[in-house]
Formats: C-alpha cells, sequence, structure tokens
C-alpha cells in the first residue's frame, strides 16, 4: 500500500500557543489510521489543517504524490477529503438527502433536480452498507443513522480520504460494532481512514496503524499489532499510567439515599423521568450508564436543586431533599461535580482561589457575616491546590485559563474537601486528560471507601464499569435495569441502554 | 484575593479607553480645523476652562459629581449583568425627593442631612424595582423597562414640583432649610462655584461600592450571577434575589446624584434639574470599564469637558457641539475596541490550538 496521503513537518503556531509542532503523518490507501493524544495535544488542529480550516506555519501536504495548498474546506472536498464532525452538522427538519446535497445541489437551471441526488445515495448507501433512508427527517432518525449521514455526505462529494472526530462518542456499543463494520466496507472499497479518539480501546480494535500527539509534538507512529494500551497510553502522557481503578471489596453499610417514583415533565409535556427509583447504601458507588439525553441529565439536575420534580421522593439519611433548594441541598451535604464543568461548576471569570469556595462562600470560615475572609480563602486554596494536582499552582489565575482536566480538579477539589455525604459526579472525566482521570477515579473511590453514597453518570462505559458496585442503566426516561457489577457486561449494558430487557426488575 | 486589579490586565484595560480618548481628541482636531478653526488654540480654551484656576477646578469637580453617582449606578447594574438605563429618571424622582424632604423645619442637621440623602437614596430605589423585579421573576428586559420609566418620571416629577411643592406662580419647589444643605466650598474660600461636599460624598460612595463589590459575599454573588447566571445558580446563588439587590443599589446611587443637586447645587428642584447626567452616566461607566476608579476618571474627564465647553466657545469661537463629538467619539472607540475583540474571539485564527 503506497501513501495517499502525507502531512509532512507540518508545524501550526497561534499567539502563546504551539499547536503542532513539526508533525508528519502518512496515511496509506485502504488503511484505517488512529490519531490519538490527550487534549490540547494538537489532534484538531492537524486535521483542520488537513481540511483548509487553518494554514500551517510551516510544512506541506502531499496528496497522490502532488504537493497541494489546501486553501479552504472547499478545496480540501473536491480533493476527496471528508470530514464527520463530533458534532454533526445537520439540518433537523430537513430531510437525509436534503442535507447531504447542502451545498452541491444538483439542478437543472436554477430548479432543483432532487431525484438524480437520491438515486445517488440510495445506491452508495447500498454499497457501504449504511442502511440509511434519504427521505427521513434528521430529526426523526436515531443518532447512529445521522450519522451515518454524514459520512454519506462525504462520500456524495467523492471522498477517498475521510477524517472520523471522535465518531463513538454518540453510540451505544452496538452502534459502535456497526460503525466498526461499515469502516471495514469503505476500506475494502479502497477508502483510506483517519480515525481520531482519545479511546484506546477502539483505537486497539479498529486501527491498522497509530500516530500519537502528545503536547503538539508526533511521539510516533506504530502498528497497531506492536502495541497495547498501556505503551499508547504511556506515550499519550509521557509517564506510566495505571488504568485500572484498584478498588477493595466493598462494604456496605446501610441504605444512605433512596428515591423512589421521581417524575419529571420537560418543556414538551413529556416524561423526563419517568418513575425512577433506586437507593444508595453506604459505601457504594450506583453507576448510572446509558446514552446521553435519556434522562441523566434531568435526574441530576432534580437531585441537586437545579430542576423542580413533578412528585417522588428523594431522602438523604432520612432527611427529605425532594425539590429544596441548591442551597439547602448543598447544605445536606450533597456535592456535585457537573457534567458541564463551563455551564455549571465554574464561574470562568473568577480565580481558582474564588472558584474553590463557590457555593460555600456565605459560611465560615469564608465570611464573617457579608465580608470575605480572604486569609481563610487563600489558606483553603493553598491546601487543595497541591493535594488535588491543579495546575498552574497559581491560585490568582482564572479558571478560564486552565485546561479541561484542571477545572474538573478545581471543582473535584471543592466538592470532596467539603467532605459530602453524597457525591453526585456526572461525566467527571469527560475531555479530561488520561493523567487526571487516573487521579480523579482514585479520589471517586476514596469516597466510596470512606462509607459515602456516590451516584456515577457516565457515557462512558469502562468508567462505569471499573468504578461501580452496581449500575443503572437509563433507557427514554425510565431505569430499565439495576445489575451488579459483577454481572455486568458490555453487551447487557449495551442492549440495556438501547432499551431492551435482559432481565425484568420486580 | 483575586485582585480585580492586576497590573498587566490594569494596562491591557485602561489602554482601551486611552486609545478611545486619544483617537477623539485627533478627530476633533480634524473636525476644528476642516470647520476652519484652530485646533490648538480650541484645546488649550477647553483645558483653560476647565482647569484654569480654582474656580474652574472646583466647578470642574461640580460637573463630575452627578456622573460619580450615575456612572457608578451604570457600572454597579452591569457588574450583575444588568443594564440600568433608567439612571435620568432615578436621579430625578431622587433630587425631588431630596429637594421636598429637605423643607422639614426643625429638625437639627445632624439628622436631616442624612435623612434626606437616604430619602433620595431609597425614592431611587423604589423607581427602579418595578423594573428590577420584572427583570427578576419575569425576565423582562430591563433595558425597556428602565427606559419606560424614565418618560413616566419625567412627567410625574414635573407635576409633583410644580403642581403639588411649588409654590403657586413659582416654577421650582420652595428652598430646602440650611440644615440640609451640602457644605459648599465658597463658605471659607473667594470661589464663584457652588463644589461642595456632595463630591467628597462620591469618593466615599465609590469605596464603599468597591469594598461591596469585591470585598463581600454580596458582591461575589452579584458578579458570580453578573459573569455566569449558570453557575452561580449551580452554587445556590439566587439570580432573582441578586438581580433585584443590583437593581435597587444602582437606583439607590442614581437618586444620590439627584441628592447632590438638590443639595448642594440648587437648594431645590427645578426645571432643567439634570442635564442628561443618567445617560451621560452611561457612558461613564462604559469608558470607566465599569469599575469604580474608572468611573471616577471618566466623570472628571466628560466633567471637564462640560465645564471648559463654555469658555472654549468664548474664547475660540468653537460651539459647544464640539465637546458632544468629542463624547461621541469617545464612546464610539471603546464601544468599536469592545466589539472588535469580540469579534476577534470567534475568529478561528484568534483561538488557541486544540
Amino acid at each position: 500500500m503506497e501513501a495517499i496521503l502525507e502531512m509532512k513537518s507540518i508545524t501550526k503556531e497561534f499567539p502563546g500557543v504551539l499547536a503542532n509542532d513539526n508533525v508528519n503523518l502518512d496515511l496509506k490507501k485502504g488503511e484505517v489510521h488512529a490519531l490519538v493524544g490527550e487534549n490540547g495535544a494538537g489532534k484538531s488542529t492537524l486535521m483542520s489543517v488537513l481540511f483548509g480550516i487553518y494554514q500551517p506555519t510551516k510544512g506541506k501536504i502531499f496528496y497522490k504524490g502532488e504537493e497541494l495548498k489546501i486553501d479552504g474546506p472547499n478545496d480540501a472536498i473536491d480533493l476527496g477529503i471528508g470530514m464527520v464532525h463530533q458534532h454533526f452538522m445537520l439540518v433537523h427538519t430537513l430531510t437525509v438527502a436534503e442535507n447531504i446535497i447542502l451545498g452541491s445541489e444538483p439542478s437543472d437551471k436554477g430548479r432543483l433536480k432532487l431525484s438524480n441526488a437520491i438515486d445517488k445515495i440510495k445506491s452508495l448507501s447500498d454499497e457501504y452498507g449504511l442502511n440509511v433512508n434519504p427521505n427521513a427527517k434528521i430529526k426523526d432518525i436515531p443518532v447512529g443513522m445521522q450519522q451515518r449521514v454524514e459520512i454519506l455526505k462525504a462520500l456524495y462529494r467523492d471522498a477517498e480520504v475521510l477524517i472520523l472526530d471522535e465518531p463513538t462518542a454518540v453510540l451505544t456499543p452496538q452502534e459502535v460494532k456497526g460503525l466498526y463494520k461499515i469502516m471495514d466496507t469503505l476500506t475494502e472499497q479502497g477508502k483510506s481512514i483517519i480515525f481520531i479518539t482519545h479511546k484506546l480501546k477502539e483505537v486497539l480494535t479498529v486501527s491498522d496503524r497509530i500516530t500519537v500527539l502528545r503536547k503538539g509534538k508526533s511521539i510516533g507512529t506504530v502498528n497497531t499489532t506492536d502495541t497495547s494500551e498501556t505503551q499508547l497510553a504511556e506515550m499519550m502522557v509521557g509517564r506510566k499510567v495505571i488504568l485500572k481503578v484498584e478498588k477493595k471489596p466493598a462494604n456496605f453499610g446501610s441504605i444512605k439515599v433512596e428515591v423512589k417514583d421521581l417524575k419529571v415533565s420537560n418543556t414538551r409535556g413529556m416524561l423526563a423521568l419517568d418513575n425512577v427509583s433506586f437507593d444508595i447504601r453506604e459505601g457504594e458507588i450506583l453507576g448510572v450508564a446509558g446514552v446521553e439525553g435519556n434522562g441523566q441529565t434531568e435526574l441530576v439536575e432534580v437531585l441537586t436543586g437545579l430542576r423542580k420534580a413533578d412528585s417522588g421522593l428523594f431522602k438523604l439519611e432520612g432527611q427529605k431533599l425532594l425539590n429544596q433548594s441548591a442551597r439547602k441541598i448543598k447544605e445536606a451535604k450533597v456535592a456535585h461535580v457537573p457534567e458541564d464543568r463551563h455551564k455549571h461548576g465554574l464561574v470562568l471569570d473568577y480565580s481558582i482561589e474564588d472558584n474553590l469556595i463557590l457555593g460555600y462562600h456565605y459560611k465560615k470560615p469564608f465570611a464573617k457575616g457579608i465580608n470575605l475572609d480572604f486569609n481563610s480563602m487563600a489558606e483553603h486554596a493553598e491546601r487543595l491546590i497541591p493535594d488535588y494536582d491543579i495546575r498552574p499552582r497559581n491560585k490568582e489565575i482564572l479558571a478560564r485559563s486552565l485546561s479541561g482536566g484542571n477545572q474538573q480538579k478545581i471543582i473535584i477539589a471543592r466538592e470532596f474537601d467539603m467532605g459530602p455525604e453524597f457525591l453526585i459526579a456526572s461525566q467527571p472525566t469527560r475531555g479530561v486528560d488520561i493523567g487526571a482521570i487516573e487521579f480523579i477515579h482514585k479520589r471517586i473511590v476514596e469516597q466510596r471507601d470512606q462509607g459515602k453514597a456516590v451516584l456515577l453518570v457516565s457515557a462512558e462505559l469502562s468508567e462505569i464499569m471499573s468504578l461501580s458496585d452496581r449500575i443503572a442503566v437509563m433507557y427514554e426516561g425510565r431505569i430499565v435495569d439495576i445489575l451488579d457489577a459483577s454481572e455486568a457486561t458490555e453487551e447487557k449494558l449495551g442492549l440495556l441502554m438501547a432499551g431492551s430487557t435482559v432481565k425484568s426488575e420486580e | 484575593m483575586a485582585e480585580d486589579i492586576n497590573f498587566k490586565n490594569l494596562l491591557k484595560e485602561i489602554s482601551i479607553p486611552l486609545l478611545a480618548i486619544l483617537s477623539s481628541f485627533i478627530i476633533g482636531a480634524l473636525i476644528v480645523m476642516a470647520s476652519g478653526y484652530d485646533p490648538i488654540a480650541t484645546y488649550s480654551a477647553l483645558l483653560q476652562g476647565a482647569f484654569g484656576g480654582l474656580n474652574s477646578i472646583a466647578d470642574t469637580l461640580l460637573a463630575a459629581t452627578p456622573l460619580i453617582f450615575t456612572g457608578l449606578a451604570v457600572a454597579f447594574a452591569f457588574r450583575c449583568g444588568l443594564f440600568n438605563i433608567g439612571g435620568e429618571g432615578q436621579l430625578l424622582v431622587g433630587g425631588l425627593t431630596a429637594a421636598w424632604v429637605g423643607t422639614f423645619k426643625g429638625i437639627p442637621m445632624i439628622i436631616h442631612l442624612p435623612l434626606t440623602l437616604v430619602a433620595a437614596m431609597i425614592a431611587g430605589a423604589l423607581w427602579v424595582a418595578i423594573p428590577a423585579i420584572l427583570k427578576a421573576k419575569l425576565g423582562v428586559h430591563e433595558v425597556i423597562t428602565t427606559i419606560m420609566f424614565n418618560y413616566i418620571s419625567y412627567s410625574l416629577v414635573a407635576y409633583f414640583s410644580l403642581k403639588v411643592l411649588a409654590n403657586p406662580g413659582s416654577i421650582q419647589t420652595p428652598d430646602i432649610e440650611p440644615s440640609a444643605y451640602l457644605w459648599r466650598l465658597s463658605n471659607v474660600l473667594d470661589i464663584h462655584s457652588y463644589f461642595n461636599i456632595g463630591f467628597l460624598i462620591g469618593l466615599i460612595v465609590l469605596f464603599v461600592i468597591y469594598y461591596l463589590l469585591w470585598k463581600t459575599t454580596i458582591g461575589y454573588e452579584i458578579r458570580a450571577v453578573g459573569i455566569s447566571p449558570d453557575a452561580a445558580e449551580y452554587g445556590g446563588i439566587s439570580a432573582a434575589k441578586n438581580i433585584i439587590l443590583a437593581m435597587l443599589i444602582s437606583g439607590a446611587l442614581a437618586g444620590l446624584g439627584g441628592a447632590e443637586r438638590a443639595m448642594g447645587l440648587f437648594h431645590n428642584y427645578r426645571n432643567g434639574f439634570s442635564a442628561e447626567y443618567g445617560f451621560t452616566g452611561i457612558a461613564v461607566a462604559l469608558l470607566g470599564r465599569n469599575h469604580p476608579l474608572g468611573v471616577l476618571f471618566a466623570a472628571l474627564l466628560f466633567g471637564a469637558l462640560f465645564n471648559g465647553q463654555d469658555y472654549m466657545n468664548m474664547l475660540a469661537g468653537v460651539p459647544v457641539d464640539l465637546v458632544t463629538i468629542l463624547q461621541a467619539v469617545i464612546i464610539l472607540f471603546v464601544a468599536a475596541d469592545l466589539l472588535f475583540r469580540r469579534v476577534l474571539a470567534l475568529k478561528p485564527e484568534g483561538r488557541k490550538g486544540e
């Protein structure tokens, strides 16, 4: 196989940041080449350079042996380079076909010739096993199919090179397998794929070769068969990383958290939470698995006082907390690591020090009456920053300037240090680097070992499976089942996440 | 404590207003020349009028005084993410209230003076209360409601001053009692200016507001709501409560501005009480980057421009409209810079690499 694409010595500078530093990437025809690295490593930048969104400061791109200048996405598309973004760019009210032709509408003297397009779409769909209905509206089709529409958009424009950016983030395990099959078909037909991800297990399953980026530099390109998860993690982080969390055997106490029959309607009058019930014991981590958008967000919002429930029961150690204010719930020692740390969790334009007291700022020792006690605030920050490895080690820096992982550490430092009885962690390691993930997982398990109750909501199955004692699966606002972690397999969970029942409760 | 002032940031923050002021003066010079006047003579006359001599300086500070209050009012509301455009009406209502409470007889100054000031603050706060509640509870945009209340105030205040408080045949309310006078510098120095301790009160209030915003839990909450209402909500901070509080304080500050006019300058309420102080206050807040120190300097600048314009007219023959042009260009440049920065933040080249 010869190289269809070569990116040579690509350097991309932004003011104050060297996003790509002399990176080499070559893509052989018909291969799946994975591009891995932590956030900020430069993967997206490199692909944006390839796709013409950025111009490289230095370096050359060779496509099919010829040197090219790619001035913009249209150039890239014309050349046969297609990109499937992590966040889909589809118009929900239009049909699949209309979305696919958007930007290159076939017309005859100004009149839209949709039927030609539909034929081409149908034949592409059959050829690559994409199973897409050209006349369905985007809002009516499932996410997995939406992603296939995005792939079709590229194929429709005769893409030979496909760039897939974090494609499995929104898929159930079964849908992921479906995607792998499609990728196989594509490469069999001579397409070449660049697969950007941070999920090492997937990379090892599906790729032929892997290029690892770290802090803008290429650490190396390896054959998938020659490497392992541990080696990849080490290349990504620069040191040995422990991937499996050490968990002491369970030591459950009495029931600490009781949730019964929670009902929440959303703005369209439908039930976002449909009679959700579960208990959590002392020293237990209850994981909530499920594809995002099945009620997990609403569940966490209700339990933390950010959303009102229509009815139901929520008790912490016997204290009724349903529909109390967020402040009251915090005072009842419920800690919340929110799923969107930019929206909730942090005031980005406040310093690390100020963010470390958010939600507790009005209490001793941080305030005497209405006056803030800056000495206590400083002590607090100076203790937590090294304890929770927040970098840079400067409490005056604004939260906005920190990386995602360090921002998350601020939130975790604050919430854990408050000595919660009930910890609710929602997507706690989303967008967080491997080194920090290890740290955060350790701390969560620590809480559990200290006898607290932990509710862990995550879209990362591996995280749920490695940390939880029991796993609840949510689908369309209901808890489909709660399994013991020892019984849970990816297969079972995947089926439950898609709505089928493996075994029925009650 | 994350100081609101941090040296490198400070330089960055003041460079914008300074550049805006410089640019406006350059443009002003060009306009002046194009109209056939001498820019050097114009600006030196302006400078003379504003700062040439003790009386001029006093008058400049006097002109700056109401702008300190209205500028602070707008700046404070903005810290909570709110636009209080009703400073004008709040100032008038506060001023009229002060002119009325100031006429109460037989109260010793030690009580009467603070009483009158507080009455004006309450009046200003009450005047913004309805827009505040509408915003906090129903999300009604305060820009609209506060402007509407300005219009209501014009008629209401005119009615009360002329038909209720004024003696028949008079176009101003009765003079206030000396026990409600704000002490004038002219009492001891040989100047004509009505410059009074209202300016000092302004400085004290500036400091109090600074302390409130950056050293108290109240300020912590108000600013959090202004920067990120979602994060504030997550932190148990009530957006509604803080919106109302911020607006009430803002209204009170504007009302206090009216009090100074009534108690220090006019000793009553009369037609033409306010020379658009409420609206100029918006420019002052903008130029001062919504920070008490910035508001002080911006107020002084605008006060100097306002005070110097007559002398400039007399000496260089340039119409006082030039000052309005200067003010407008300053605002334009400050606003344009904010616009540029927002646009640059959105452009892909400006983003950090990922």
